[in-house]
This record gives C-alpha cells, sequence and structure tokens, in this order.
C-alpha cells in the first residue's frame, strides 16, 4: 500500500517535470537573453523620451545607417578587405605555425636550434612589434598582415608542436609492429592524435587575429571596419562606432562557431566532443 | 597455412647495467602454443620484445623460420596489453591497418571471426575493453602472422570476458595453425591455453613442461597438478633465494 502510493507520487512528479520541459526551453532562452534584451528596451525609451545626448546614438540612426551603408556598399567593401586581411595574416601564419610544430615536434635538434628564438620572439609583446613592422612594411596591406600572422603563428605553433609531443608512445610501436611508412605513421597516427591540440591552437589565433586587427586598423589604415570606427570618431558619428562594434563582434563569433564546429567535425570519435 | 618455427640462441639483454636475459636458448617448433610465465620483472616481457624486434639483443640470435630476426617483419604480429586502437579510426578502418595491402574485404572477414559484426563503424570508445582486445586481436590477424605474440593481453580484462577471450584465442589458434608465445602472470590461464609452459626467473629459464592435457581443456585434477608443478616452482626458487638472503646478512 505503502509503496503503490509513493509510486503514484513519482509518476506524478514525472508528469510534471515532463509538462515544465516544453516550456523549460523558453525559460531558457529568456533568462540567456534577459540582460540584452532589457538594455535594448532602455536604450530606446531614453531614445524615445529625448533624453539621449550625443554621446549615444539614437536606434533608428543606427539602424538607418546601417541599411545605408548596406545600400552605397561601404559596408560590403570595408568587411570584405578587414576578411581579407584576417584569412591571408591567419593562413600564413597559420601555415608557418604548423609546419614549425610539426618540425620541432618530430625533430629532436630542430627543436633544440629553434627553441630557444622562438621563445625569445614570443615575450616580445606583439603590439610592441608594431612600430618595427611599420616602419619595414610601411601603412599598406602588407604590414597588417605580416602583424597577424606574427600573432596566429604561436598559438598554433606551440600546440602543434604540443600535440605532437604529448602522442601516446604506445600507438607510434604498434605502427612499427605493423610496419607502417614514415608517411603512413604520420597520416594515421601522429596527424591525427595531434588534432585536438592543433584546433585549440586554431582557436586561440582567430581571437588574436581579430585582435590584432582591431589595432592594425585603427593605428594605420585607409579602408576595412577599424578605419571606419576611426573615422567616425574624427566626425563623431556614433552610429557608425557602434556599427562597428557591432561588426566585430559579429566577425569574432562567427569565426569562433565555424572553429567550435571544425573542431566537433574532426574529433567525432573522441566522446568528450560529443553533443 | 602452418606457423614458424623459433629458434634463440644464446641470448643476452642488458639495459644499462641490469641483465635482464642470461644466455637464453630455446626452440619452439612451428604452430606449437607456448606460455611464458614468470613475476613481473623477470624478463618474459623483454623476451617478447626481442623475439618482435620491437628491442635489439645485446648478443645472441633469434632466427625465425630459419632467418634472422632484426626489422619488424610482417609474419609476426604482436597484441599488447592495452588494445592499442587509434581512437580517431572506426574499427573497421583499425583493422584494415593491418593488412599491408589494406584489403577491406580480409578485415570485414578477420572482424567476423572474432565476432564483432556489425561493430565494423563503431568508434573505440564505445567498445568495452574486452571488444577492443578483440578488436586488436582482428587487426593483428588480418595480416595472416605465422606467429602471435601476446603480451599479457587479457590481464586488464575482467575474469568472464578474459574466459571468452581465452576461447576465442584457442580457437582461432586451431584454425589457423600460427606459433603462439603467451606472456602472462595467470599460471592457470597458461595450464589452460599452452601446449608447453616455461618459467622464467631472473632472466634464466627455470622449468620448461609441456602440459599433456587433451582440448578442450576443462579444470580437473590434471589441470591442478601442472598448475601445481609450476606454482611450486616459483614458491621454491622465491624461498631459496629468500634463504640465500638471510644466509647473505
Amino acid at each position: 500500500m505503502e509503496r503503490t502510493s509513493s509510486l503514484s507520487l513519482f509518476d506524478g512528479l514525472k508528469e510534471k517535470i515532463s509538462f515544465y520541459k516544453g516550456s523549460s526551453r523558453l525559460v531558457n532562452a529568456m533568462l540567456v537573453w534577459s540582460v540584452p534584451i532589457i538594455l535594448m528596451l532602455t536604450w530606446i525609451y531614453f531614445s524615445e523620451t529625448g533624453q539621449l545626448n550625443k554621446l549615444f546614438p539614437k536606434p533608428q540612426e543606427l539602424v538607418s545607417t546601417t541599411l545605408r551603408f548596406i545600400k552605397d556598399g561601404t559596408l560590403a567593401a570595408n568587411l570584405e578587405i578587414s576578411i581579407a586581411r584576417a584569412a591571408g595574416g591567419l593562413a600564413i601564419g597559420g601555415t608557418v605555425g604548423f609546419l614549425l610544430g610539426m618540425f620541432t615536434g618530430l625533430y629532436h635538434s630542430a627543436d633544440q636550434v629553434l627553441n630557444t628564438p622562438i621563445q625569445m620572439i614570443k615575450s616580445v609583446p606583439r603590439l610592441a612589434i608594431l612600430p618595427l613592422i611599420l616602419v619595414w612594411f610601411g601603412i599598406g596591406e602588407t604590414s597588417k598582415v605580416v602583424l597577424i600572422a606574427l600573432s596566429t603563428f604561436f598559438p598554433i605553433y606551440l600546440n602543434t608542436f604540443h600535440g605532437i609531443r604529448s602522442i601516446d608512445r604506445g600507438l607510434i610501436e604498434m605502427g612499427r609492429v605493423y610496419g607502417l611508412s614514415s608517411w603512413d605513421m604520420f597520416r594515421h597516427i601522429i596527424f591525427p592524435g595531434a588534432v585536438s591540440s592543433i584546433m585549440i591552437g586554431v582557436r586561440q589565433s582567430i581571437g588574436g587575429t581579430w585582435l590584432i586587427l582591431i589595432v592594425a586598423e585603427t593605428v594605420a589604415a585607409k579602408s576595412g571596419i577599424g578605419f571606419m570606427a576611426t573615422n567616425a570618431r574624427e566626425y563623431m558619428m556614433m552610429d557608425v562606432i557602434v556599427l562597428s562594434m557591432i561588426l566585430y563582434a559579429l566577425l569574432g563569433s562567427i569565426s569562433d562557431l565555424a572553429a567550435v564546429a571544425l573542431t566537433k567535425r574532426l574529433l567525432r570519435w573522441n566522446p568528450a566532443y560529443r553533443d | 597455412m602452418a606457423g614458424y618455427n623459433i629458434c634463440v640462441r644464446h641470448l643476452e639483454k642488458y639495459f644499462g647495467a641490469v641483465h635482464v636475459l642470461r644466455n637464453i636458448n630455446l626452440d619452439i617448433p612451428a604452430g606449437e602454443f607456448v606460455a611464458l610465465v614468470g613475476k613481473s620483472g623477470c624478463g618474459k616481457s623483454t623476451l617478447l620484445r626481442l623475439i618482435s624486434s620491437l628491442e635489439s639483443p645485446t648478443s645472441g640470435d633469434i632466427l625465425i623460420n630459419g632467418e634472422q630476426t632484426g626489422t619488424i617483419d610482417g609474419n609476426v604480429r604482436v597484441l599488447f596489453q592495452d588494445a592499442r586502437l587509434l581512437p580517431w579510426k572506426t574499427v573497421l578502418d583499425n583493422v584494415v591497418l593491418g593488412s599491408a595491402e589494406r584489403d577491406r574485404e580480409k578485415a570485414l572477414q578477420a572482424l567476423r571471426d572474432v565476432d564483432l559484426q556489425g561493430k565494423e563503424n563503431a568508434w573505440p570508445s564505445d567498445l568495452s575493453g574486452g571488444q577492443r582486445q578483440r578488436v586488436a586481436l582482428a587487426r593483428a590477424l588480418v595480416g595472416t602472422p605465422k606467429v602471435l605474440l601476446l603480451d599479457e593481453p587479457l590481464s586488464a580484462l575482467d575474469a568472464l570476458t578474459r574466459l571468452n577471450m581465452q576461447q576465442l584465442i584457442e580457437k582461432l589458434w586451431k584454425e589457423w595453425n600460427f606459433t603462439v608465445i603467451l606472456v602472462t602472470h595467470d599460471v592457470s590461464e597458461a595450464v589452460n591455453l599452452a601446449d608447453r609452459v616455461i618459467l622464467l626467473e631472473d632472466g634464466n629459464i627455470t622449468l620448461d613442461t609441456k602440459v599433456e592435457l587433451a582440448r578442450p581443456r576443462i579444470k580437473n585434477t590434471d589441470a591442478a597438478y601442472y598448475e601445481q608443478l609450476i606454482l611450486a616452482h616459483i614458491m621454491k626458487s622465491g624461498e631459496n633465494r629468500e634463504a640465500a638472503e638471510e644466509y647473505a646478512i
């Protein structure tokens, strides 16, 4: 008797939980977005009641400027050049970092020779090298790409090196027993074994790319989102400054999401990366 | 499809100053199932690694099928204590790696041989310890080896899975007739599986006995006799050494 009643109580509880489950998604979404929504509403309220001074753009100004920039192609042109700089720098820095990381990871003597100079350069803050790069490469595209390449190099280099060094020795021995050639060993064991570590480096590099890009475009550029923001500051165009910030945030989030998706795809064998 | 015979002559192995194997001489006929037992650190795994050419001897010779070993040989396969599957490859791709010509059909057949059909596309991380070890066994078998070296492949498994694996290994050995050397510290496992049990102590062979029991083997007084024989040998020499140490003091 006692048992059945406690059982039905349990069932009732389960029903209740499943009833809430449907709406819990909505509740979750509301919690996640509550702060931005409240800020937006406050902003609109102050704007509608005419309490915003010149330091704050009005919401409708932001919208109309965005639409105008989309129509006249300013937005597309600046986005394109910024993305091209980021992608170019990331590709160059990432490739060099990956190859050097592989090299020093696989060959001990390469590590001995290259480790000291790489660590020395690494300890110089990236932005402290900026004046040197500006003098050497001018304020054209080269300097920006070089600066980004330099900053993306280190995370990918270090993580590739670490990834290779931390591969399970037992797997390499297994490869030897099965008579794998050096290329097969690399393709089947060493590279896949290092991928999870390399992807951590790629994600760090992508984060660093946008950071350095902003600085590079703010200091010396005639195009790009950073230039758009700096230029707008001169004319107190607050809506353009805010728009630039939003664009950077979007670019950062989208590229990070892409990196996470790629990581999940590459590491789908690992239970830790499965949904 | 018989196995290869193995011949070990005056084998010595030092790791630095440590004398691991002392003048080992051993003849294993083709197709024999040999168990190598001994306490940990007695050199049994080292002997296996020398036969598989994963290490090279300090002096002495190892001949497999009459040929001097030295380089890794496709006819000799090793099963380690851990399965050593590549976690980023599916079960089937792991097994394919064991075939020199990367033959998927053979790999599928090998998976059927170890009763793992239906698991081809699973990731190793989704398998149990026993299943992983069976995949490793399939990978070793796909290249139709003549010699199978087993380095305590069952010691990490639970008792029931271990019995299953023992039966599977025995079944495959009968079918394929390759030469097997099983390293184990489990005396009853050795008696249950092997034609011949070799006891290694401090780098010396101190017992080499045939196990004259009919297969399939069951746990009876005859099996107990062999277990007792080997265990008594291990315990006695242990006592002797202790006595010698006491004497030295």
